[in-house]
């Protein structure tokens, strides 16, 4: 450790940014809040790409002791930072895509009355992130853990004078609550057996263990308690129901927080975990079921949502499904990968869809849309980049990284795979028919010059406060455009980074985050395949033999059929014969439904756990336990004193002689019990 | 000589005396009074015991008593002449401003 880097910097200024806003931004102008918000993240922005510039002079991994914080006997846990590859890209994608966002922000919250609360809000989301990504031990990343918890609760429910904001808020860290309880319950196991929660200190001890292939033993039961934590900061089955709703909040915020950055700390705690999930094979196959379960579940009730957000959060859990799918198989840097790519595409489109709905005056139905391609036309624009990426059109940077995670999948069950590539065709179904339904045929909306507020929809402008923007469709100001450029740009390029060798490339990123993930187990035990053929495969990739390459190249081909099939199947229903998708939703019916519905699977969770919870305390709990037996006791014991003092009280009637015969009376009897006892 | 249980029972006697005129009586000056004789009948079996086990420390106790109730009545006295002049009574049971 020669070099200093000054990493706690990164974190303390956002905080620095949201203490500022948060205590005085009350009585300042929009104009100082502003730049608060900016200078603060744009800053840690800054610094975070002079780490980055340094980053090759440094002996990896980084670590910064910052300040004491418990020590308890053997145990400790300080205020330290870790610095390696793998957080050097969250670092730089949660700096990056959130300075953007802060920009656009700007110009999207501009009208609110609670502008500096957003901004203080924001800027605190950031300082959490960046300790859960910076931090060294489990514990310190549990607190950035919580602590982004918080931020997005703060922020969904933003609107809070909003019924459904405020209950959205309330699920979403309710939800989450279930997943830290399984994580905490890891991180005691791992206390308990290795007696520290330093990232290096543990993977020091683990690494000797061997796998746990013939039983589940200690660590597949961390593994698997790490993935329920995961599940429920990462939207994945069965916790996934907070992220649609969590789309209440402000739409910058489900760029950042519900797409880009937050919801993938799921797949970073699990990544800086590999060498835990390497020797629970059990654990890593719960992992990649649960990813590939939740890609094809999500894109499916994907395909039939009108609000152009949800359409975006189901497509967020569906990706997020991907990256957990990677992380499954033992390709972690794939997974990785995909988180980065995804954070610029998701972001991006969220904004997009941020622009569209500031456009339309805060109507999110994509019915109501429709030919907005010529009159906002930098959305429009940027928002194809996206669609493309997304749908994995070669070229951009989604197709980049989600042909890498289906190739791994592949190599470690068609399984996955195929479910992988079906997915791929509805994401780029839904996407492109989301962009049609925006974008192409003629505007749906109400009276085509003033929308939002004439409309008689029942979301009205109150979705996204957009008051005063009464002057029909209009593109969205340049603080908000530069961003979307920026990713759009991003979006295309991103890819670049990771080419895989069978297309000509030799795989930078993996490469890059090689010495992260480089397979730790011993490579004679004969258990190894997952993590260790990923390991051999990574260091080969540039020169893998001809056949692996062409056969690689016809799984491209596949994955880029489905893309194209999607493409032509939303060009079929919603270009060309737009009146086709209602008859077919009438014709499948109740298939139909339950996939409009959910799967009724909110519903299925409020009869199953949340009624009972509700009845059960409301009975029990309250009208049982504390009303009858708390209440109760304290009730009755302050009435039996009251009785009794009733009764006692006339003892006290304040005459003096009446006393004295109390006393006379009382030695009287003292005395002759006393004469009794020596008579006796 | 006069057997012990002879100033014990005429000791008793006073003090019962005492305690049956501080609650029988209202006028101030005689409770005032059974005091003093509540006192002097307790000093009665000190002395008396005192003589009886040839102990100094009975008389020395009764020496006590008999300043404090010396320095009691000087300020008991005050107090009756004082309440006499603001209340116009010597009834105790009159004298009830503190009470409820």
């Amino acid at each position: 450790m020669t070099t200093n880097l000054n990493l706690w910097v990164i974190p303390i200024l956002p905080l620095a940014g949201a203490a500022i806003n948060g205590f005085l931004g009350k009585k300042s102008s929009r104009s100082a809040v502003t730049t608060v918000g900016l200078v603060f993240s744009g800053a840690a922005f800054a610094w975070a790409l002079l780490v980055a510039l340094r980053f090759s002079s440094l002996d990896l991994p980084y670590q910064e002791y910052v300040a004491h914080w418990i020590r308890s006997g053997s145990f400790s846990a300080d205020f330290a930072l870790y610095l390696d590859q793998l957080s050097l890209v969250m670092l730089l994608v949660v700096t990056g895509v959130g300075f953007l966002i802060h920009i656009y922000s700007v110009g999207y919250m501009w009208d609110d009355p609670s502008y500096y609360r957003f901004f203080a809000y924001l800027n605190l989301f950031m300082f959490f992130m960046l300790t859960l990504v910076l931090a060294n031990n489990y514990l310190l990343m549990f607190i950035g853990w919580e602590g982004v918890g918080l931020a997005s609760y703060l922020l969904i429910g933003f609107w809070f004078t909003k019924d459904s904001a405020a209950s959205a808020g309330k699920k979403a860290f309710i939800v989450n609550r279930i997943g830290d309880f399984g994580f905490l319950i890891a991180l005691f196991l791992i206390i308990q057996h290795f007696g520290s929660l330093n990232f290096s200190q543990v993977f020091a001890q683990v690494q000797p263990m061997a796998p746990e292939n013939a039983s589940a033993g200690l660590l597949t039961a961390i593994g698997i308690l790490l993935m329920v934590g995961a599940c429920g900061k990462s939207a994945q089955i069965p916790l996934y129901v907070w992220l649609p709703d969590a789309m209440e909040g402000p739409t910058p915020v489900s760029a950042l927080i519900h797409a880009a950055t937050m919801v993938t700390a799921g797949v970073y705690m699990v990544s800086r975990s590999h060498v835990i999930f390497e020797r629970a094979p059990t654990a890593l196959t719960v992992v990649a079921v649960i990813g590939t379960l939740t890609a094809f579940f999500a894109a499916t009730i994907g395909i039939a949502q009108t609000d152009i957000k949800k359409v975006l959060a189901y497509s967020t859990v569906s990706q997020l499904g991907y990256m957990f799918m990677a992380c499954g198989v033992g390709a972690f840097s794939a997974g990785i990968f995909h988180l980065m790519t995804h954070a610029f595409f998701k972001g991006l489109l969220f904004l997009a869809a941020g622009s569209v709905i500031h456009a339309v005056g805060g109507e999110q139905d994509m019915r109501k849309m429709g030919g907005l391609r010529t009159k906002i036309p930098w959305t429009f624009w940027t928002m194809t980049a996206a669609t493309l990426a997304i749908s994995g059109i070669p070229g951009l940077a989604g197709f980049f990284s989600k042909d890498e995670i289906l190739w791994r999948a592949y190599q470690a069950s068609w399984i996955y795979w195929f479910v992988g590539v079906v997915t791929a065709f509805i994401t780029s179904f839904y996407m492109f028919r989301l962009w049609f339904l925006t974008f192409f045929g003629e505007y749906r909306g109400a009276a085509d010059t003033g929308p939002g507020h004439g409309s008689p929809s029942a979301h009205d402008s109150s979705h996204d406060a957009h008051s005063g923007h009464a002057s029909g469709i209009h593109e969205s100001p340049r603080v908000m455009l530069v961003p979307l450029v920026i990713l759009a740009v991003l979006s295309v390029v991103g890819g670049y980074v990771g080419v895989p060798g069978s297309l000509g490339g030799n795989n930078h990123f993996d490469h890059f985050l090689g010495p992260v993930f480089r397979s730790t187990l011993p490579s004679n035990s004969e258990n190894t395949q997952m993590g260790e053929k990923g390991a051999s495969e990574r260091t080969t990739e540039g020169t893998e033999p001809k056949t692996e390459a062409s056969t690689e190249l016809m799984f491209t081909g596949i994955s880029v059929l489905a893309a194209a099939l999607g493409f032509g199947l939303a060009w079929w229903l919603y270009y060309r014969n737009p009146g086709l998708p209602a008859k077919i939703a009438t014709s499948l019916g109740g298939a139909y439904q339950a996939v409009l519905h959910k799967y009724y699977v909110d519903e299925f969770y409020a009869k199953i756990f949340v009624k009972p919870l509700v009845q059960g305390s409301t009975t029990i709990l309250w009208e049982g336990i504390d009303r009858k037996v708390i209440d109760d006791t304290v009730n009755n014991a302050a009435d039996d004193a009251r009785h009794v003092s009733d009764e006692v009280r006339h003892m006290q009637s304040g005459n003096l002689r009446s006393y004295a015969g109390w006393i006379a009376a009382g030695s009287a009897v003292v005395i002759a019990y006393m004469i009794w006892m020596g008579v006796r | 000589m006069v057997p012990l249980s002879y100033y014990l029972v005429l000791s008793g006697f006073l003090f019962a005396c005492g305690v049956a005129g501080f609650l029988i009586k209202r006028n101030i000056i005689t409770i005032f009074m059974s005091i003093e004789l509540m006192l002097n009948g307790v000093n009665l079996s000190f002395v008396a015991f005192a003589a009886h086990w040839h102990v100094l420390a009975g008389q020395v106790f009764v020496f006590f008593v008999m300043v404090v109730a010396a320095a009691e009545a000087a300020v008991g006295l005050a107090i009756i002449i004082s309440v006499y002049r603001t209340r116009e009574t010597l009834n105790v049971d009159r004298v009830n401003l503190l009470k409820l």
